[in-house]
């Protein structure tokens, strides 16, 4: 329990900062972006509007720290502004769609990726130099260094334009209508996602079977390991029960702490497939220089990532029963 | 060489020249591992062609208009042009410049702060570790590139040079971990606490106790860096926040895909830019393998499988 307290506490000081920095960025430009934010707005709507907006970014006369209570109290109540481009639907609502679309995406194809680089990481360390540890370990970590957008780009090009497989973008198809009831749609939904997940799962799946596969390294080399190939245990279960579960751990950690790459690195395969995610977002956001959009996406991550993170620590907690003394 | 030491007494001129001559231990080593060798190789191909541009590719200004609009390769245009009329040979040959220094720049200073936290969180332990542990910590689980993205949006079209700074503010903290934990597995060995003992100033032991012990550490997080900043900074550009009057492997990746080169299928305007920044990230991802291997003994594949 202490364990817990201690890591809500470590995110809880963590939030804060990325709140800080998300203050400070547009203040800390040379020039005045702020005046040139506004300006952009100018004419497109009413003084009220605009005075709202500027209030929500803190933008009042006043010192800094007043500003910063100002900035402060409005995200408390969950108030991240308006849009520009859609104006006025509240940031909020703009994200939160989003994130849903991402939060899809990427948990499929994270856990996907993360199941099988495990599995694979104890079958290269469990019979070293063979075919799964010689063969498929350095082609998936190969991809680990590949760049993310263009393999996005390359089996776009393949599989969607040279064989027409799978469609080009989006996330569904926009001639069936939105209804997770019905067939048609999920299936639209599942086939328009398949791609880019298949390029998340490629680049990322290296990264968990090197990682296990050096922490089963050193777990096999341990004494309990002999002892229960002694007692005559089946291979199996010194694989599963004894190895891997003990080599997990820190991949759980990992796991957790690699979710913002994953998430940048998803950012831009949303980018290419134009899927309607917080990268597509955030770029239609710098594009149109909708900075409120911009503010909140980069919060809105920075909370998914932190909650994500404390979920793997309780999940921590259930498998290590030493740091639940 | 061998022989001249044998027969004759050596001058210290000719002992100098000697041991410029004589390959030392640790490239031996890296020769000896073939994927160090395979990686090293590629680098070295990318960094000629960086020093050579001008003679491989003479041109005034790789911007120029050279040909006729997407023009697949041809004798005259060996990779074809861009929609603007551009060789992309002469923009790919041109923009490895920039790429590896900006990849090499970035990379030096991200390990650099990586040196500075993690030894001395890990050397000076207490309060100061726990500080900076925390920051390590907190800055490795902030998002880096939605951060840079909106960092890159304010700015609008930020050159390379705040690119470096950018990304160095944000990506040091990986190195700084690794570099603090074995700081503190060094700082605990036989041979600093005799140093200690001694009573030398901690200065010297930390330059001379402690980092050569962290070399090859230093070498793999540094290359792991460098591999970080080429693949962000392409994808920075990529997605058209870089400055597209900058030939780099990232703008033109930019330009075709902005020029539609998926749906007008034209390959070779994406094509041969991705495939040099995958050779460049296949290359240095190799090196780390062969050092990794060098250094640590247990994880060579061709040792004993267990059955």
């Amino acid at each position: 329990m202490r364990f817990i307290l201690r890591r809500i506490a470590f995110y809880a000081v963590a939030l804060f900062i990325a709140i800080s920095i998300n203050f400070l960025i547009p203040r800390l430009m040379t020039g005045d972006p702020v005046q040139l934010m506004f300006a952009r707005f100018q004419g497109r709507m009413t003084v009220e509007a605009l005075d709202s907006l500027k209030e929500t970014f803190g933008f009042v006369q006043g010192p800094l720290l007043e500003q910063y209570i100002t900035y402060l109290r409005n995200l408390s109540q969950g108030n991240l502004g308006l849009s520009v481009a859609h104006f006025p639907e509240p940031v909020t609502d703009v994200l939160r769609i989003g994130l849903a679309w991402t939060l899809r995406l990427i948990g499929l194809a994270t856990i996907i990726s993360f199941a099988y680089g495990t599995l694979l990481g104890i079958m290269a360390a469990w019979r070293r130099g063979k075919f799964v540890d010689s063969v498929i370990l350095p082609i998936t970590s190969l991809l680990g260094a590949f760049p993310y957008f263009f393999l996005a780009m390359l089996v776009l090009y393949a599989f969607a334009l040279g064989l027409g497989w799978f469609p080009l973008g989006h996330a569904a198809n926009i001639n069936i209508r939105q209804d997770w009831g019905s067939t048609e749609y999920v299936l639209s939904v599942i086939h328009h996602m398949m791609l880019p997940a298949f390029t998340i799962i490629a680049t990322s799946i290296g990264g968990w079977m090197l990682g296990m596969r050096n922490n089963m390294i050193g777990v096999l080399a341990e004494d309990y390991i002999t002892m229960a190939q002694a007692k005559g245990l089946s291979n199996r279960r010194i694989m599963f029960s004894y190895a891997a579960r003990n080599a997990i751990l820190p991949s759980i950690t990992g796991f957790a702490m690699s979710l913002g790459f994953v998430l940048g690195g998803a950012l831009l395969t949303e980018i290419v497939f134009s899927y309607p995610g917080m990268g597509y977002i955030l770029l239609n956001a710098v594009n149109t220089r909708d900075y409120p959009v911009m503010q909140g996406t980069f919060l809105f991550i920075t909370i998914a990532v932190l909650a994500a993170n404390l979920l793997a620590d309780i999940g921590y907690v259930f498998l290590d029963p030493r740091v639940r003394a | 060489m061998e022989q001249s030491q044998v027969l004759a007494p050596t001058t210290p001129a000719q002992r100098r020249a000697s041991s410029w001559l004589r390959v030392p231990g640790w490239l031996k080593s890296i020769l000896r591992n073939r994927k160090a060798t395979i990686g090293l190789a590629i680098l070295l191909f990318f960094v000629l062609v960086a020093i050579f541009a001008p003679v491989i590719a003479p041109t005034r200004d790789p911007m120029r208009m050279v040909g006729r609009p997407h023009d697949p390769p041809s004798a005259e245009h060996i990779l074809g042009t861009t929609r603007q009329g551009q060789d992309i040979f002469t923009q790919l040959v041109h923009g490895t410049r920039v790429t590896l220094v900006v990849g090499f720049a970035t990379g030096t200073v991200i390990i650099l702060i990586a040196i500075v936290v993690g030894v001395t969180a890990g050397y000076l332990g207490g309060w100061v570790d726990d500080m900076m542990s925390m920051l390590m910590n907190i800055v490795l689980i902030l998002p880096g590139l939605p951060l840079i993205i909106v960092v890159a949006g304010w700015l609008d079209r930020p050159g390379p040079l705040t690119i470096v700074l950018v990304l160095s503010a944000i990506s040091w903290a990986w190195g700084a971990r690794v570099l603090r934990a074995q700081t503190l597995t060094l700082r605990n060995s036989d041979f600093v606490l005799a140093a200690r003992v001694v009573g030398e100033p901690s200065w010297r032991i930390i330059f001379s106790e402690i980092l050569p012990n962290l070399t090859s550490l230093v070498v793999s997080s540094w290359i792991g860096a460098v591999l970080y900043v080429v693949l962000t900074e392409a994808a920075l550009e990529f997605i058209g926040l870089g400055n597209p009057n900058i030939v780099t492997w990232g703008t033109i990746l930019y330009w075709a895909q902005n020029n539609a080169a998926l749906l007008t299928r034209s390959w070779w305007t994406f094509i041969p830019p991705g495939v040099c920044i995958a050779l460049l990230g296949f290359s240095l991802t190799l090196i780390n393998y062969g050092i990794d291997e060098i250094t640590n003994p247990r994880l060579r594949a061709d040792e004993g499988a267990k059955e």
